[in-house]
């Protein structure tokens, strides 16, 4: 063969410092999932201080009020940028984008590794953040000035500090990526593969890169003030000193809502892969699924202010934000439109992968929904305070996040490890986590419509609020149980390492690049450079023998004919 | 920028180690200065901001910029892009000594401009404009440091560049790297003026 069958490099360079991106995406995913039991153990500690105030919680001890604001804070801010940002982007970003486009690696493999150690080192510096005198960030993940501002308002010297450096860590590591990402998809696609062959998940992990490549700036911006601000006494964001903590607001969330969505479209892209191969049926109107992704990324950038309806920015503000907000949500039900009509009449299949999906295209569709009542400014003036904001936020997020995620990872860890997954145990996971996760936040919109305030440590104090205690009982109960259901996932992801069934090239019978190699694919992926043929959703063809056809299959003669 | 995408796509063959297809340095250096646009975007937007809720500007007892100073150096940054510019043109002609020397002409502007603004930085703050003395000299410091910062960051890129250069790593048909360098530090040049406009003279 060719000279690109590059020989395998050693230990060093092949586990540790490589620049392969199947590598680098474990790298991402490994991280990911050991801060995803940080973030889940944050949640815990909360769950349990707002359904038993001030009670013991099993493990950990009393949650006092500093602590509990940084948990809330430092929550929100693994969760969001340390593991679905990774697991999304740098987990199934680096490792699906090459192989999906027929590249044998990223544009700029040094650029990737270094990615990744950024991250990593951005990690660290979280995560000593809780050690440092004074502790963790506690003026929320939003950042809101003045609280972040001056340490007088949380006694949060060093973390608030700490927690800046890591976001800017995470976001260079990010910017390395996304660059990678887009001069990837469009600069290394193999012959044939033309944009409208592209599978959905790469034109969706493009729509989350772009969108955040030109999102991230006014937030680095706004950053790089809140440092001058706490290192060199500056007052950006303090009004006594001739600043304005609106403009953190409005800075924060010119990045704060796209973010959202740098979230979702890789998410989405996930399920949309694997809706089709489980319903053996092409994919509803491709190209309308694109077109609505670019307007929802266009969308997003100006919709910010629906964050701020109650913030005390000009009034006048409200109304086209508003406009904007209600908007977005028509590019989504045509998504969410093309994902149903996929399926239907499909012949589904349910393995984990298929369940997970459908489970998260399900609960983003209420997610979603509850948004209309958020994005209305009349409706949000009451709304935004409490808990419906919270149980919103999670039913949009999560599914994109965990849902998807774990779709992603039972869709591609036969590609990623060579071993199939064990089935039983995955639905055992799917189902305790479908459940868990209702449990926990179907409660918390009610909670919210009756008025509970979020972001205090014991709502229950309040008399108006304490008959609403129940649903907050409730909430944790689903909360243990969605904990509880991730343990069969942790010994299934391990185990089948070492002793899952060794996986074939494409158990799953799906058309995409990555699955004509093998599992997992070897360095520089492909031997000698794929020709594409097709579009990715051939499925259930008539006059083949195979109800699937792989994009590198030229068109068999009989259909020629046909066509 | 679609052109070098679609024409990279049908001809070159990937023989050799994890090579790039040409396009790939340029158009990421393309994507990258789009944030670096949306990152200066939120600068100045703040500076409007904070600006617009201030009842004087510039606030009194605070000492004026220095126009005239800057202005010069304005030119002399100007001047840089220029001499970047001939440097890639000797680049296209083959001409790699003229090359050299037009980009060291660029890295001596460049470095001259840090300096001349580094100069002013300590008379400024000589006269009582810091960071604390006011959202004034704090969005000064900020927004001219932000951009002196990437100048500084352009010059390293630049020397990278022009050691390749030397060690003749670049030819009449393939020198992207310098093409990339030659797009950022246009982009570095051309953001002065606009800075210039509105923390200086608006």
């Amino acid at each position: 063969m060719e000279t690109h069958q590059q020989p395998e490099p050693g230990f060093l360079r092949r586990y540790v410092f490589s620049s392969d991106h199947k590598t680098i995406a474990k790298q991402y995913l490994g991280i990911a999932l050991f801060m995803s039991l940080v973030g889940g153990w944050t949640a815990y500690a909360i769950r349990w201080q707002l359904a038993w105030p001030a009670t013991v919680v099993p493990g950990y001890g009393v949650v006092g009020q500093q602590f509990y604001n940084a948990l809330v804070t430092m929550h929100g801010t693994i969760m969001v940028f340390f593991v679905a940002m990774p697991l999304l982007l740098g987990a199934f970003g680096n490792f699906c984008i090459p192989l999906m486009v027929g590249a044998e690696d990223m544009a700029f493999p040094r650029l990737n590794m270094l990615s990744v150690w950024t991250f990593f080192v951005a990690t660290l510096v979280l995560l000593a953040s809780f050690f440092v005198p004074g502790g963790a960030a506690a003026s929320g993940w939003t950042g809101y000035a003045p609280l972040s501002d001056n340490p007088a308002y949380t006694h949060v010297v060093w973390g608030q500090t700490l927690w800046i450096l890591a976001l800017a860590l995470e976001f260079a590591s990010f910017l390395m990526g996304g660059v990678n990402f887009l001069t990837t998809a469009l600069n290394l696609r193999a012959p044939g593969m033309t944009l409208w062959r592209l599978p959905l998940m790469v034109w969706f992990e493009l729509n989350g890169t772009v969108l955040f490549l030109l999102s991230v700036g006014p937030l680095i911006a706004g950053a790089v003030m809140l440092l001058v601000d706490r290192l060199l006494g500056a007052g950006f964001y303090l009004p006594a000193k001739g600043g304005d903590p609106l403009l953190w607001e409005h800075l924060f969330w010119f990045f704060g809502h796209p973010e959202v969505y740098v979230i979702a479209m890789p998410g989405f892209g996930i399920m949309l892969e694997i809706l089709p191969v489980f319903a053996r049926k092409p994919i509803f109107a491709y190209r309308t699924i694109v077109w609505s992704a670019i307007v929802a990324d266009g969308l997003s950038l100006i919709v910010w202010a629906h964050h701020m309806f109650i913030s005390g920015m000009d009034p006048r503000l409200a109304t086209p934000f508003s406009i904007t907000t209600i908007l977005i949500s028509v590019p989504f039900v045509i998504i969410v439109f093309a994902m149903i009509a996929t399926l239907w009449g499909g012949s589904l299949e349910f393995p984990s992968a298929m369940l997970f999906a459908l489970g998260g295209l399900a609960s983003f569709l209420l997610g979603g929904v509850t948004g209309i009542f958020l994005g209305s400014q009349s409706s949000d003036i009451y709304l935004h305070g409490t808990y419906f904001v919270v149980a919103h936020f999670h039913y949009t997020m999560f599914p994109v996040t965990f849902f998807a995620g774990f779709a992603g990872l039972y869709y591609w860890y036969p590609k990623m490890f060579g071993r199939m997954m064990n089935e039983r145990l995955g639905k055992l996971h799917f189902w305790l986590t479908f459940s868990g996760f209702y449990l926990t936040f179907i409660p918390l919109f009610l909670a919210g419509l009756g008025g509970t305030p979020r972001r205090i440590y014991m709502p229950s104090e309040y008399v108006l609020y304490k008959p609403l205690q129940p649903l907050q009982v409730l909430a944790t109960a689903g909360a243990l149980l969605m904990l509880l259901g991730q343990l069969p996932f942790v010994i299934n992801f391990l185990a089948s390492l070492v002793r899952g069934r060794a996986a074939e090239r494409n158990p799953w019978r799906a058309n995409t690049l990555e699955w004509t190699v093998a599992s997992p694919p070897p360095h520089g992926n492909f031997a000698g450079e794929p020709t594409v043929f097709r579009g990715a959703y051939d499925y259930s063809l008539p006059g083949r023998t195979t109800d699937w056809a792989p994009q590198d299959t030229p068109e068999p003669a009989t259909l020629a004919a046909a066509g | 920028m679609p052109n070098t995408i679609e024409s990279a796509l049908g001809s070159s063959s990937r023989a050799g180690a994890l090579s790039r297809r040409s396009g790939s340095v340029v158009f990421g250096v393309v994507i990258f200065i789009a944030s670096e646009v949306m990152f200066f975007g939120g600068l100045i937007s703040g500076f409007f901001v904070l600006r617009a809720g201030s009842a004087f500007w510039p606030p009194p007892g605070q000492p004026r910029l220095p126009v005239l100073v800057t202005a010069f150096n304005t030119v002399m940054l100007l001047a840089s892009a220029l001499t970047m510019y001939r440097a890639l043109q000797q680049a296209q002609r083959d001409r790699w000594q003229a090359s050299g020397r037009w980009m060291i002409a660029t890295m001596l502007l460049g470095a001259g401009f840090l300096a001349s603004q580094g100069r002013e930085w300590v008379r400024l703050v000589g006269f009582g404009l810091t960071a604390r003395s006011s959202v004034y000299g704090a969005l000064f410091y900020t927004i001219v440091g932000a951009h002196g910062l990437h100048v500084a960051g352009a010059l390293v890129a630049l020397l990278f560049v022009f050691g390749r250069l030397r060690r003749g790593a670049y030819s009449a048909a393939n020198h992207e790297g310098l093409t990339a360098c030659w797009i950022y530090w246009a982009f570095v040049v051309w953001l002065w003026p606009i800075i210039y406009v509105t923390v200086y003279l608006s």
